[in-house]
């Protein structure tokens, strides 16, 4: 798998991943032999297996957003006309206006992006931040709270809801009431040991050297944070933000939960549209989530190297 | 590595300088422990004492008039007492074998065949992973019109093909692996098999090559290459998606939430544990008990964990 923007230490090494796997694609061999691939009936059999996986895969994952997009430009009879149209008879924009002005799609859209990047943010700063002390500063206990930190890995998500809540609606020491707040989503996420794994283990792989030089150049830490350690993390730093976005976007449960019942809505777009469907017209609601997919799908076709990288490099995650 | 933080580099020997060193080590600490500490607390307030609350929640009952006392295992019996509490675990369970049938074999399968293929991998791995990017209630809203029984199109297509219609999600019945539950399996296979896909395809491609000519050699053929060859050398990887998938999978929430617009399906029979939790905890007649969900979100706990530590004694390396 390849990582786009490679820095300069990490960068030969991808590289060199990179020729090598892109020479295992053409050359090595897989399950079929290149002899049997290569004869006659091999290669009629590859065509007319290559052809219809083209089609069957285009039909199962492209088709239903078809129907997704061009659904939003019937009128609501058509859309509930039997038998459906296979394609608007009288396509209409209609929908998609009444989605984002009526339905207040632009209100959900900006809410999601807020979260998304400001939970960013507090990753990027406090996972960082963490992930630079435990590797490489190495604190009295640093151990300790790094096992603790792991073994959250453990402990299914979804279970936690409740005390989560509880917390959340009356935070401990603090007193705050985080609901309908930013902060309940934001704060959350930096609890994520995943972050923590991937950045602490990239940082690891940094020679102590580099820091070592520039401690005796009377570099401060956040310096060396700054100036070594964090452009040659790039690619890992991508990944985890990536992953961040994406699960702030595609999060259900605990938005929810904490951001409910606002008006104006500070819903998310995926729990906004889900409430759409008691209410509104069908074709306006399939308007709204096709709204809702065109970011998401648009941020995948731009990052899909970084995106698949990260799913098979950095590690799994569901 | 040398700890730099708790081994300076150029310490002097004698034991009155040691003594001196203390204060800049403190210091170190101090430093590394700031770096450390907004990590810390959000760890603490959504991660570690979340796990801990839900535990004590889970034997409190609240007083009238405000505060919490000790209710023993009063909870815990309440909710098995509660026929939708064994029919939530029957669902889950239900869910979790259909979706190891369908969504864990068939993303392998898939992988395999697009491992062999020597063209347009790159198309056919962006549409298997472009429903996974979607926001989950954009797909499920797509699949919700899809199942309507009145003008959803998959009954249109099964009235061209002179079929009998379905309910789908609708239909009523409880029985193991019923029409309704295999619906929500289908609807998440499709949305999750991506991710699964393109990480065994990067195990299928570091599989070298010289075994599957081996075992050539030795007259196996195709299913013989795939049961010797590809099974063992991906067998880590597989048994550690099985294992997370069906963590995953019994924490099925969003899937039936959607497509049963919140109501759990006919009679509750797609009705899951995080659903009931959720039902529980925020919806179940307005008296909302944090408690009995609590004790629910323990037993799925430590069902969970039970399944992962036998499944990791089970399939150790012997």
């Amino acid at each position: 798998m390849t990582i786009t923007q490679p820095s300069r230490i990490a960068g030969a090494a991808i590289r060199r991943d990179r020729k090598a796997s892109r020479q295992a694609t053409t050359s090595t061999r897989t399950l079929i032999s290149s002899v049997t691939r290569n004869s006659r009936r091999g290669k009629i059999m590859y065509r007319v297996v290559l052809a219809l996986v083209i089609i069957i895969f285009t039909l199962i994952f492209i088709g239903p957003l078809y129907f997704l997009f061009t659904d939003g430009l019937k009128s609501t009879q058509e859309y509930i006309a039997t038998p459906p149209t296979l394609y608007p008879h009288h396509p209409t924009l209609s929908g998609y206006v009444d989605a984002w002005t009526k339905l207040g799609v632009a209100r959900l859209l900006w809410n999601t992006l807020y979260y998304a990047f400001g939970a960013l943010a507090f990753q990027l700063v406090f996972d960082v931040a963490a992930a630079y002390s435990l590797s490489k500063l190495r604190p009295f206990l640093g151990n300790v709270v790094l096992f603790l930190m792991l073994a959250t890995l453990m402990i299914p998500a979804t279970v936690l809801v409740v005390p989560q809540y509880v917390t959340v609606v009356h935070m401990p020491i603090f007193n705050w009431n985080l609901i309908g707040t930013p902060e309940a989503i934001w704060l959350p996420s930096v609890a994520n040991a995943f972050n923590i794994f991937l950045l602490k283990r990239f940082f690891d792989s940094i020679p102590t050297d580099y820091i070592d030089a520039a401690q005796v150049d009377g570099a401060s830490r956040l310096l060396i944070l700054w100036k070594i350690v964090l452009p040659i993390s790039r690619p890992i730093i991508a990944v985890v933000s990536i992953f961040s976005l994406v699960t702030v976007w595609k999060d259900f449960l605990w938005p929810l939960l904490v951001e409910y019942g606002y008006n104006p809505t500070r819903e998310t777009l995926n729990v906004g549209i889900w409430q759409l469907v008691d209410g509104a017209p069908a074709n306006e609601v399939v308007a709204a989530s096709a709204m809702a997919a065109i970011p998401t799908i648009i941020f995948f076709l731009v990052f899909q190297r970084n995106i698949m990288a990260g799913l098979t490099a950095g590690g799994i995650r569901g | 590595m040398v700890k730099v933080a708790s081994l300076p580099r150029y310490r002097p020997v004698t034991a009155p300088a040691a003594r001196r060193h203390i204060v800049p080590r403190v210091r170190r600490n101090g430093s590394a422990w700031a770096f450390l500490i907004g990590a810390v607390l959000c760890f603490s307030f959504f991660s570690w004492y979340p796990i801990v609350r839900e535990v004590i929640m889970s034997f409190q009952k609240p007083v009238y008039g405000g505060g919490n006392t000790w209710a023993g295992f009063s909870n815990y019996i309440r909710i098995i007492h509660d026929p939708t509490f064994w029919q939530a675990w029957r669902n889950t369970i239900e869910f979790t074998i259909l979706a190891l049938v369908i969504g864990y074999a068939v993303p392998f399968f898939v992988a395999i065949f697009l491992n062999e293929l020597r063209h347009a991998q790159g198309y056919l791995r962006i549409l298997v992973y472009l429903p996974v990017m979607l926001p989950p209630a954009s797909a499920l809203l797509l699949f919700y019109y899809f199942y309507n029984p009145q003008y959803g199109l998959f009954d249109d297509i099964l009235h061209f093909l002179h079929l009998p219609t379905s309910q789908w999600v609708l239909t009523p019945g409880d029985g193991f692996f019923s029409i309704a539950m295999l619906s929500v399996v289908i609807a998440s296979t499709w949305m999750n098999m991506g991710s699964a896909t393109l990480i065994y395809l990067a195990a299928l491609q570091n599989i070298p090559g010289e075994l599957y000519e081996a075992a050539e050699l030795e007259g196996a053929n195709i299913w013989q290459r795939i049961r010797h060859v590809t099974i063992p050398q991906t067998r880590l990887i597989l048994l550690l998606l099985a294992m997370l998938q069906v963590v995953a999978t019994m924490q099925m929430f969003i899937e039936s939430f959607v497509l049963t617009n919140g109501g759990g399906g006919v009679d509750d029979n797609v009705q899951s544990v995080v659903m009931l939790i959720y039902q529980y905890a925020f919806a179940l007649s307005g008296a909302s008990n944090y408690n009995s969900a609590s004790a629910l979100g323990v037993i799925l706990m430590v069902v969970l964990a039970i399944f992962s530590g036998g499944f990791m004694w089970a399939t150790r390396e012997r």
